[in-house]
C-alpha cells in the first residue's frame, strides 16, 4: 500500500515538475509548481514526517506560491510577452543535463548510495522541536536573524524615495 | 477491512451533514436577514420556505453555464473546485464526539486523529486562497481580478494573526491533536475563559478568513460588482457559494473545538444516566457539538446583517497594526505564564 502511494506521489512530483518548466503560461507553470509541492508533501507523509508535510504545504504551497501568483497576476504576462524558452542552446542544455542525470543513476548507482529514510518517531513534532531548539539552537536563531535582515532590507529598499 | 468501511461511512455522513447544513444555511441567511430587517423572507416554497434550498439548487443546475470570452477556460473551470475542496478537507481532523459503541466496535467520532491536527487545518486552509485568486484572474475581468487580489492579501494577513492566536492554546495543552485539546477542556475550564484574548483574536481572524462581513471586501458590491465570482454562473457560482458557507461552518467548528469545549457539556455529562450508557453519552456529545456550531453560525449571520463593511485600508491596518501586535503580546504573556508550572 505504502509503495503504491509512494510511486503515485513520486510520479506526480516528477510530472508536475516537468510541466512547470515546459508550460508557456507563467500562471499555469506556477500552479503546477504548487502541485509538485503537494506531491512532495505526500512523500513526506509516507515517511511519517507529518510535521514537515504540513509545513511544506502551509509555507511553500500556501504562502510563498501565493505571493508568486500575485506578482504574475499583476504583471499579467501572457505567453506572447515572454521570449521563447526553447532556443537551440537551451535544447542542448536540456539534453546534456538529462544525460548526466541518467548516467549518475545508472552508471554510478547513485540511487542505492543515498541513505535510506528512517520512518518513525523522528518526524514527530516533539522530536523536531528537541533538535531545533536543543542541538541546533544557534543555527536556528541565526537563520531567524537572516530572515529579519531580509525583511528590513526589503522595507528599506521600498521606502528609498 | 472493518476499519476502512467505518472510515468511509464516517466520511460519507460528514459530507452529507455538511452539505445539507450548507443548503439550509442559505435559507437561514435569508430568514435571519428577514427577521433582522423586519421582513418575512422566503415563505412560498414548502411550509415556512423549508424547500427553498431545493428550488435554488434546481435553478442553479438549469442556468446557462457561461464562460466569458477571453477567459482561460481550464483555469476558469478549475477555480470553483479549488475553492470548495480545501473547505471540505478540514473536517477530517475535527472531533465531533467521543466514542460510539456500534455492534461491539468502539467507533471514534473523528475521521483521522492526526498527530499534527491543528497544523493540518492551517496547511489546508492556506490553500483556500487559490480558488479565489485563480477564479479572479482567469475571468479576464478587472473587477474579478481586483476582488481576488484583495481576497488573497486579506487571507494571508489574517492567517498570521490566526496562527499566533492558537499557539497559547497549544502551549497549554502540549499537543497539536484536536482530540487532546478537547479532552483538556473537558477537565479544565474552557479556553474562552482561561484565554479570552486568544479567543477574540481567533474569532476576528476567522471572520476575515471566511470573507464575511465586516470583512467581505473581496466581493464588495458597490465597488466590485461581485468581486472574484463576477463572471461565474450556474453550478460554478454555486460551488463558490458552497465553499464560502462550508468555510463558515469549518470556522464555527474550529472556534467551538479550540475555545468552547468541543463536544463537552459540563455537568450534564457527569449525570449517572450518561455515565452508564456510552451510546447516549456519544449522542449527547454530538448533539452538543452541533448545537454549539449552530450558535456560532447564527452569530456569523447576525454580524453580517448588523455591521457595515470596513474600508480596505482599515482592514489592513486592523490586521497588521492591531491584531498582529496583540497576538504577539498575548503569546508572550501566556508563554511566560506557562513557565510557572515548570520545575
Amino acid at each position: 500500500m505504502r509503495e503504491v502511494f509512494f510511486y503515485f506521489f513520486a510520479a506526480l512530483a516528477v510530472l508536475s515538475g516537468l510541466l512547470v518548466i515546459t508550460r508557456r503560461n507563467p500562471l499555469t507553470a506556477a500552479l503546477y509548481l504548487v502541485l509538485a509541492f503537494f506531491a512532495l508533501a505526500g512523500v513526506y507523509v509516507l515517511m511519517d514526517a507529518f510535521f514537515l508535510a504540513a509545513v511544506q504545504v502551509a509555507v511553500y504551497a500556501g504562502a510563498i506560491m501565493v505571493l508568486f501568483l500575485f506578482v504574475i497576476m499583476l504583471l499579467n504576462l501572457g505567453p506572447d510577452d515572454l521570449p521563447p524558452i526553447m532556443t537551440r542552446r537551451v535544447r542542448w542544455l536540456y539534453a546534456a543535463a538529462s544525460a548526466a542525470l541518467v548516467l549518475l543513476f545508472l552508471g554510478l548507482d547513485l540511487g542505492r548510495r543515498l541513505p535510506a529514510p528512517t520512518p518513525g518517531a523522528a518526524g514527530e513534532v516533539g522530536a523536531i522541536a528537541a533538535r531545533l531548539f536543543g542541538d541546533y539552537l544557534l543555527p536556528f536563531e541565526i537563520t531567524a536573524v537572516l530572515l529579519l535582515v531580509a525583511i528590513v532590507g526589503s522595507v528599506a529598499l521600498a521606502h528609498r524615495e | 477491512m472493518a476499519e476502512l468501511l467505518i472510515t468511509v461511512v464516517k466520511i460519507l455522513v460528514i459530507i452529507l451533514v455538511v452539505l445539507t447544513g450548507v443548503a439550509y444555511m442559505t435559507l437561514a441567511e435569508r430568514k435571519v436577514s428577514a427577521f433582522i430587517q423586519w421582513r418575512l423572507g422566503p415563505n412560498r416554497v414548502g411550509p415556512w420556505g423549508l424547500l427553498q434550498p431545493i428550488a435554488d439548487g434546481l435553478k442553479f443546475v438549469l442556468k446557462e453555464d457561461f464562460t466569458p470570452p477571453g477567459a482561460n477556460r481550464a483555469l476558469h473551470a478549475l477555480a470553483p473546485m479549488l475553492a470548495m475542496t480545501p473547505a471540505l478537507l478540514t473536517y477530517a481532523v475535527i472531533p465531533f464526539g467521543g466514542t460510539l459503541p456500534v455492534f461491539g466496535h468502539e467507533v471514534r467520532l473523528i475521521v483521522a486523529d492526526l498527530s499534527i491536527g491543528i497544523l493540518f487545518i492551517f496547511a489546508i486552509a492556506s490553500l483556500g486562497v487559490y480558488g479565489i485568486a485563480v477564479g479572479g484572474w482567469s475571468s479576464n475581468n478587472k473587477y474579478a481580478l481586483l476582488g481576488s487580489l484583495r481576497a488573497s492579501a486579506q487571507m494571508i494577513s489574517y492567517e498570521i494573526a490566526m496562527g499566533l492566536a492558537v499557539i497559547p492554546v497549544i502551549m497549554f495543552v502540549g499537543s497539536l491533536k484536536l482530540t487532546d485539546i478537547v479532552a483538556h477542556q473537558g477537565a479544565n475550564p474552557w479556553f474562552v475563559l482561561s484565554q479570552p484574548l486568544s479567543c477574540l483574536l481567533f474569532v476576528i481572524a476567522a471572520f476575515a478568513e471566511t470573507n464575511r462581513l465586516p470583512f467581505d471586501l473581496p466581493e464588495a458590491e458597490p465597488e466590485l460588482v461581485a468581486g472574484y465570482h463576477t463572471e461565474y454562473s450556474s453550478m460554478k457560482f454555486a460551488m463558490f457559494m458552497l465553499g464560502e458557507y462550508v468555510n463558515m461552518m469549518t470556522a464555527s467548528a474550529l472556534i467551538v473545538t479550540l475555545f468552547f469545549g468541543g463536544y463537552h457539556l459540563p455537568w450534564v455529562e457527569t449525570l449517572p444516566f450518561f455515565q452508564a450508557n456510552a451510546a447516549w453519552l456519544a449522542l449527547l456529545q454530538v448533539a452538543t457539538f452541533l448545537a454549539k456550531v449552530a450558535l456560532w453560525l447564527f452569530l456569523f449571520l447576525w454580524v453580517r446583517w448588523s455591521l457595515p463593511r470596513f474600508r480596505y485600508d482599515q482592514l489592513m491596518g486592523l490586521g497588521w497594526r492591531v491584531m498582529l501586535p496583540l497576538a504577539l503580546a498575548n503569546l508572550a504573556f501566556y508563554g511566560l505564564w506557562s513557565l510557572k508550572d515548570l520545575p
